[in-house]
């Protein structure tokens, strides 16, 4: 079973019959688009909230021939990510890369890649809290209870409170999508600003939560809506300054510290997105700020 | 009122491993009345108030419930769906505690927005309105609209709880205790407006108290509860004045005159 | 006249089981008759159960045995078997009944207390708020006192108010226990002046008067209860 990967261990890490598990999950999960299906979570060389519900997800779907690509908020060059990358190198040999257009699986904590992801590729994410409906009601039987009856209207009681309060819809991440016209999903904390590509999305996209051992899954080109209000309809703020270093417009910004001043320049989130833009500029194609 | 009952209860019976907390109970409401159940602890009164409202599967009987349309639902026989749908829809709760009928971490426009926003109100402004105008009917000043309940005394907490129930225009509210821990002028303030919106709105309840003043104020008609069955029922003030069951005459011999 | 409120052979008694089950035996077959335009009173000694015939026409007691017929709308009602909610539905706009006791909800204003009777018997709010201050004016409770709740009042304006809250509904059929009682000279003469008014506009008046001059400007004819009553 395992040519190219680690010596003692199974391709992948997770033995076959755990990775036949997991993956029943996931056919369920796509089944039922934004349905919470249980799974039995392992225990993983790492801790709970470092991705060990993505890494299960990626250890059961992943090839030997597929290309993996992590990212943690967007970087490919962060620890999180580096490590997750390293382990599956590792104990799979799979090829790895930080270019999202030669990804076959894209592994993410809190992020959707800038570039729109396409036919047969498999967005896998992190999820910390998979139970959107846990703020307002504690109880896991009641809410299993409240997807079972379509009874949302606890959600946007939350929604009503963050207007209420500052005048418009103020949760910027972890924003709550219907998704197929049936469950209120967690979308996990992405930034508000990636919701949209959620909708419609070609790619697979695939959730698991390790911790609270939960997997759920949006299907290629299912309908994604975020919840809102007619007259505070859901709305994605762009930000009114271009990345410092690419000069793009159209994406996620950070803010990071530049210098030991205090100085803070902004810069896209997403760093391979970044690098392809700058390359561009750099290329002479005029497109320079 | 009409001449058919909105809630009809036959023969109800619910056991607590082997001790009967509620046995062949029959129970008729009709549109606009308001019913006392009153009793001492243990006899079976929130039990019942649980298998008519529910909450509490009995173990035996029916429940029926003439809805708008004029349909009788067998209650228990609905799908949860259904029943839950008609809970917060055409029923209300008050619960004894507020803090089991209101979420403390929720404005009181969100807590009286809820059933708005669960039956599909989407628009802000309107769920908002509708909020503001509920907290004046109860006598809350609609410019607390963003406070806590936490914020809140006792008996402001009992009225944000009605306002959050009556929102969605029920015909049938169930009272558990409504006024037990509040201080007898708040209770007064709270059985006049009970009274005033259950006469303004041709509103039923069903009112669980152990307080005989509050069931005269309060209800049209009293049922008596001892050991899990009824022993008395009839006009509230016949049965208070005129009590025929010698547990019936107990109750009202031991109470300070109301 | 048309027979307003009948008492056919009714018989009331009171067991009380907590004193050992003694039976007190109050009525044994009465039967009356009170038309409209009659204003029948009941008078003998006192505490020999004349008030126990006016709350068994008002439903408040449960006859053992016996007819209490009600007319109303065109059609009888007997009370000592009709639900609940019919007896409720005669008490809002056909029977009238003035006791001894006042019960309201601490706190509600008197005005609010008169009111209420006129919108239960179907008037609008602002109409049964100006019958309830006419009315109000007319039994002279000052009209700084219709804010006030009626429970912090003395006696007489406690009676008052009761008188007040059932005359501000013009009612076919009135029952008065003793409405002239804890009232100076002046404000007896109002009430039997209401009471004459409503038995000329068609009222069936049943009462007990136990001032004699009351009594004899109100009553069109006695019932001796003596006979009827008996007592333990």
């Amino acid at each position: 079973m395992n040519d190219a990967g680690e010596p003692g261990y199974n391709f992948a890490y997770l033995d076959e019959s755990t990775k036949r598990m997991i993956r029943r999950a996931i056919l369920k999960a796509i089944a039922i688009p934004g349905y919470q299906v249980p799974f039995g979570s392992r225990e993983m060389p790492l801790a709970y909230g470092w991705g060990t519900g993505g890494i299960q997800i990626t250890a059961a779907v992943i090839g030997a021939d597929d290309v993996l690509k992590v990212i943690d908020q967007g970087a490919d060059d962060t620890t999180n990510a580096v490590s997750i990358r390293r382990f599956f190198a590792r104990v799979a040999g799979v090829e790895t890369t930080e270019r999202t257009a030669e990804a076959s699986i894209i592994q993410t904590r809190h992020r959707i890649p800038e570039r729109r992801l396409s036919d047969g590729q498999i967005l896998v994410y992190q999820v910390p809290i998979p139970e959107p409906l846990r703020f307002i009601e504690p109880r896991e039987t009641e809410t299993r209870k409240m997807h079972a009856l379509v009874e949302y209207g606890a959600m946007h009681v939350k929604l009503y409170e963050d207007v209420a309060a500052h005048g418009r819809i103020t949760t910027s991440y972890n924003y709550p999508v219907l998704v197929n016209g049936r469950y209120v999903m967690s979308p996990s904390p992405i930034p508000k600003f990636d919701n949209p590509k959620m909708d419609m999305m070609p790619a697979l996209q695939l959730f698991g939560a390790g911790r609270e051992k939960r997997i759920y899954a949006i299907p290629p080109y299912t309908p994604v809506k975020s919840l809102d209000f007619e007259d505070h309809p859901f709305s994605v703020e762009r930000s009114d300054r271009p990345c410092a270093l690419c000069g793009a417009t159209d994406t996620f910004l950070d803010e990071i510290v530049a210098d030991d001043r205090g100085g803070r320049i902004f810069v896209c989130s997403d760093s391979d997105r970044c690098g392809e833009q700058r390359d561009q500029v750099a290329s002479g194609d005029g497109a320079a700020p | 009122m009409t001449d058919l009952p909105l809630l009809t209860a036959t023969s109800l019976s619910y056991a607590y491993g082997r001790r009967m907390a509620c046995q062949d109970v029959d129970l008729e409401i009709w549109p606009g009345e308001v019913v006392a159940i009153v009793g001492e602890s243990g006899s079976g009164k929130s039990t019942l108030l649980g298998c008519l409202s529910g909450r509490l599967r009995p173990d035996r009987g029916h429940v029926a419930y003439r809805d708008r349309d004029g349909a009788v639902l067998d209650v228990w026989a609905e799908p949860e769906a259904r029943r839950r749908l008609l809970m917060r829809t055409d029923w209300g709760m008050v619960h004894q505690n507020p803090r089991d009928g209101l979420r403390l971490r929720v404005s009181a426009g969100g807590n009286v927005g809820e059933r708005l926003m669960a039956v599909g109100a989407r628009h802000y402004g309107d769920i908002r309105q509708a909020a503001q105008a509920w907290l004046e009917r109860v006598e809350i000043d609609p410019a607390r609209v963003d406070d806590l309940p936490l914020a809140f005394s006792g008996g402001m907490q009992q009225r944000l709880q009605i306002a959050r129930v009556l929102v969605s225009n029920p015909r049938l509210v169930f009272m558990d205790e409504p006024t037990g821990g509040l201080d007898v002028s708040v209770q007064a303030r709270l059985l006049d407006l009970i009274r005033g919106l259950s006469r303004d709105l041709g509103l039923s309840a069903l009112v669980v108290t152990h307080d005989l003043a509050v069931a005269r104020l309060l209800a049209h008609r009293i049922v008596v509860m001892r050991g899990g069955g009824i022993v008395e029922h009839g006009l509230t003030d016949r049965v208070l004045d005129d009590p025929h069951h010698p547990y019936t005459q107990l109750l009202v011999s031991s109470v300070l005159p109301a | 006249m048309t027979s307003m409120l009948r008492l056919v052979d009714v018989s009331k008694s009171f067991v009380l089981h907590n004193q050992g089950g003694i039976v007190l035996r109050v009525l044994d077959r009465l039967s009356l008759e009170v038309r409209a335009q009659e204003c029948v009173a009941l008078v003998g000694p006192s505490g020999i159960g004349k008030s126990t015939i006016l709350r068994i026409a008002h439903g408040n007691y449960a006859p053992d045995s016996g007819r209490v017929i009600v007319a109303a709308d065109g059609r009888a009602t007997d009370i000592a078997a009709a639900p609940p909610r019919r007896i409720l539905a005669l008490r809002r706009d056909t029977l009238g009944h003035v006791s001894q006791f006042l019960r309201v909800i601490p706190r509600v204003p008197s005005i609010e207390v008169v009111a209420e009777a006129a919108r239960d018997a179907g008037a609008t709010p602002a109409e049964a708020r100006a019958r309830a201050e006419a009315m109000l004016a007319r039994v002279g409770i000052p009209e700084r006192l219709w804010p006030l709740s009626p429970t912090t009042f003395s006696g007489g304006e406690q009676q008052r108010i009761n008188i007040a809250r059932v005359f501000v509904v013009p009612y076919p059929v009135l029952l008065l226990d003793e409405p002239t009682a804890s009232l100076d000279a002046e404000n007896r003469r109002i009430v039997v002046g209401l009471v004459r008014e409503a038995r000329l506009r068609g009222a069936a008046i049943l009462g007990i008067f136990h001032d004699p001059e009351a009594r004899e400007a109100v009553a069109t004819s006695e019932i001796d209860c003596t006979a009827v009553l008996r007592a333990a």
